[in-house]
């Protein structure tokens, strides 16, 4: 790829620019700033998107009462059970159960903490969907 | 907000070795980023299915994280000091002590808790590097050699980057050169970091690595539209195309980053050879830049047709073939 020809598609940087290497006109390989390229974008919305829809499925059930509301933050937060267990030092097990509206209830103020400190949420918006009313 | 010391940031292709490199810069030892990458010995190829991320197949252009700094570090007799931590807390006290000494240190985070991050980049991934070179009272001062300029960032954000958990976990790892010889062996180090990247892609038996992996890739990508249906088939294309261009890899999942190398390299050691393998790496280099753009139309759907898949499946062969070539030349360059 020549200097030249370093895409400068405004891209999934936000403004801000990567580092390409790429061919001066004498041949030899320099670093060019490039605000991005229409193909990273492309895959990268791809993958945000299976994210963004699998959020919403979880979000309706949620609101369906057939998951907790601890369901959605991990979804949304790019984790599973066995990330967020490793992240809260509790058991993939106990992960899974507290998935349960009924059982979620019930947890203590120091487990929902935890949770809510592995997400960098509080406790009052780790027990609720954003955007509804307590 | 005003920097409290200077540094020397370099903007970088990837940030191993923009980290690597702008460590030892601080130190007085200033080389291009290629070579480190080359005395690393980083150029890899990896797609297997044994290993998920995301519930997607793990695909690597590279090294795993940190064996470019332990590798090109040893090589050049840097002795390198790692510390991980068992809390956030003892790995808060610890940074902030050597940067309070003057030192600049080297960590592992997670780039999903990193504000500066542009949002649509943020993504559970533990093996960003960077480097940390001055505290004030609001928070720290990093070289993110993936930026153009330094960046500020908050101690909780900092503190929950070093210490996320899964795969790559960082454990508040941090790392910093404790001794660097007078004179490193550089030559040395590049003919070494240039023999060890010859085996990992041309020699490795059994699995899917090197020029062996792109070909049994190519074999299998034609027939994941009929075996595992569009979707997934779509979103594992997405998945190989973002490993080799969204990340930080200076372009073509760091082919043009080992060019450049390959051209640095011939300078120093006196091999004009070398300047031909650069170019045919180059031109490697834009035909993966080629598949990833058929790759992008698959997931845009703009190629419906199995032709689309089949053509990806002939550039990986041919990619195989050629890599296979240079590297053979290379071996007998060297």
């Amino acid at each position: 790829m020549k200097a030249n020809e370093v895409p400068q598609d405004d891209s999934i940087l936000e403004g801000r620019r990567r580092a390409c290497y790429a061919l001066d006109a004498q041949g030899r390989y320099v670093v060019v700033a490039s605000r991005g390229w229409e193909v990273e974008r492309i895959v990268n919305e791809h993958a945000r998107e299976a994210l963004r829809v699998e959020l919403e499925a979880v979000r309706l059930r949620v609101l369906a009462g057939k998951a907790s509301a601890l369901a959605y933050h991990m979804t949304a937060c790019q984790m599973d059970c066995r990330l967020l267990a490793a992240n809260t030092g509790l058991s993939r097990f106990r992960v899974r159960r507290h998935l349960r509206p009924k059982v979620f209830a019930h947890l203590t103020h120091a487990t929902l903490e935890r949770y809510a400190h592995a997400f960098g949420l509080s406790v009052a918006e780790l027990t609720r969907l954003p955007g509804v009313a307590v | 907000m005003s920097v409290p010391r200077a540094f020397p940031h370099r903007h970088s292709g990837h940030c191993e070795t923009g980290t690597l490199g702008a460590l030892l810069r601080d130190r007085g030892l200033d080389l291009p980023e290629p070579l480190w990458f080359g005395m690393g010995s980083g150029l890899f190829f990896l797609h297997t299915g044994l290993l998920k991320v995301g519930g997607l197949p793990v695909t690597a252009y590279r090294v795993a994280p940190l064996a470019i700094v332990r590798t090109a570090t040893r090589r050049l007799g840097i002795r390198m000091r790692y510390e991980r931590f068992r809390d956030a807390g003892a790995a808060t006290r610890r940074l902030e002590e050597l940067l309070s000494q003057g030192l600049a240190v080297g960590l592992q985070t997670c780039v999903y808790w990193l504000p500066y991050f542009p949002s649509t980049m943020r993504f559970q991934f533990n093996g960003h590097n960077l480097v940390a070179f001055a505290r004030d009272d609001a928070g720290y001062w990093l070289s993110d050699t993936v930026f153009e300029e330094v960046v500020h960032c908050a101690p909780e954000a900092l503190a929950r980057a070093r210490f996320a958990r899964g795969a790559f976990a960082p454990r508040g790892l941090l790392y910093y050169p404790e001794a660097i010889p007078d004179d490193p062996d550089i030559e040395g180090a590049i003919r070494a970091g240039i023999r060890s990247t010859c085996r990992q892609v041309l020699d490795i038996p059994l699995l899917p690595v090197g020029v062996r992996g792109i070909r049994a890739l190519g074999r299998d990508i034609g027939r994941w539209p009929a075996r595992l249906g569009v979707d997934r088939a779509r979103a594992q294309v997405a998945q190989i195309v973002r490993m080799q261009e969204e990340i930080g890899t200076g372009g073509a999942g760091f082919r043009f980053l080992f060019a450049a190398f390959l051209a640095e390299a011939g300078l120093r050691l006196d091999l004009p050879g070398l300047q031909d393998l650069s170019r045919e790496m180059t031109a490697i280099g834009d035909e993966w830049r080629q598949f990833a753009l058929v790759g992008a139309h698959i997931c845009k759907g703009t190629r419906t047709d199995a032709g689309a898949y089949q053509e990806l499946a002939a550039f990986l062969v041919g990619l195989a073939g050629r890599e296979e070539g240079l590297f053979r030349a290379l071996r007998a360059a060297i």
